[in-house]
């Protein structure tokens, strides 16, 4: 059943971002485009998101578990740091850069368009060396803690 | 030129608000997709794999059953980005969403709708360099 669902929501996803358009890098960069011919459409995508995830959330944490049995995993962090920041902030000059998220790019794949091939492909890059260089540092930053303490 | 398309964009944003739904009542999980393709990958936990993959299938499908709906006309989605940019971008993309854990719907949607303060501040910043880098490249460059 945890495929089917994951199956089904990955499905109405990508037909949300198909449907709103979202899949089209020149309507997001219009909407980043405050200066030019300001297109507002992404702001009700959001708008729709936000208002139904909103109900939606509020009325399933009322009950014990997933419908699989799986308790409900949500972030646990709360604190602002420099990862959290700096990283929105070059995620937003890629964003910025050719209209293109994390989503659109793999629902664009439908397209073909050698462009979306080669950011999925530099997008996966980056995610698998920025991972794998986070793990390499946890441990040398608790050693450090570690240190500090003593 | 895009037109600016109220409608659709609520339709479409009310199905992605049902997808998160569905994800966390199903499988109590947050559709953030960053997180979701990056865990895919380099996961610490190999049984975790397979709904993430399922969910990543599922993303070019929804597309091709809009398509097929006869509900999508692909002939003005372009990418105005040249190769070279837009390598570049899925490289800071890939990098920045690890780093900020989550994107536009880990943050934007999932994260925001439960106002969290991380995706609040995360979904402002990347807003505002997503703007000020569309302004630098088409009215300063």
């Amino acid at each position: 059943m945890t495929l089917i669902y994951s199956l089904l929501a990955g499905v109405v996803f990508g037909a949300g971002l198909t449907i709103s358009d979202m899949v089209n890098p020149a309507r997001v960069l219009n909407f980043l485009d405050f200066a030019g011919h300001w297109d507002p459409t992404l702001m009700f995508v959001m708008a729709g998101g936000l208002a139904v995830t909103a109900i939606g959330y509020r009325v399933i944490f009322r009950r014990g578990s997933a419908l699989t049995g799986e308790s409900f995993q949500l972030p646990t962090q709360r604190q602002i740091d420099l990862p959290l920041v700096g990283g929105s902030a070059l995620f937003g000059v890629g964003w910025g850069l050719a209209g293109i998220c994390p989503g659109p790019a793999l629902t664009d794949l439908v397209t073909l368009e050698p462009k979306v091939l080669v950011f999925v492909a530099a997008m996966l890059i980056g995610m698998i060396a920025t991972a794998l260089w986070r793990d390499k540092m946890r441990p040398m930053e608790s050693a450090g803690r570690l240190v500090e303490r003593i | 030129m895009t037109s600016f398309a109220p409608i659709p964009g609520l339709i479409g944003g009310v199905l992605i608000g049902l997808s998160a739904v569905i994800l966390m009542l199903g499988i109590g999980r947050v559709a953030g997709i960053s997180g979701i393709v990056a865990n895919a990958m380099v996961g610490s936990d190999a049984t975790d794999r397979p709904w993430r993959l399922a969910f990543i299938l599922g993303l070019p499908l929804g597309a091709i059953l809009v398509t097929a709906l006869g509900l999508k006309d692909w002939s003005n989605v372009t990418f105005p980005a040249t190769m070279t940019m837009t390598a570049i971008a899925g490289l800071f993309v890939g990098v920045g969403t690890t780093l900020g854990s989550g994107c536009t719907s880990g943050h934007g949607i999932c994260g925001l709708s439960r106002l969290s303060n991380r995706s609040i501040v995360a979904t402002a910043t990347f807003m505002a360099s997503g703007a000020a880098t569309v302004f630098i490249v088409r009215h300063l460059i």
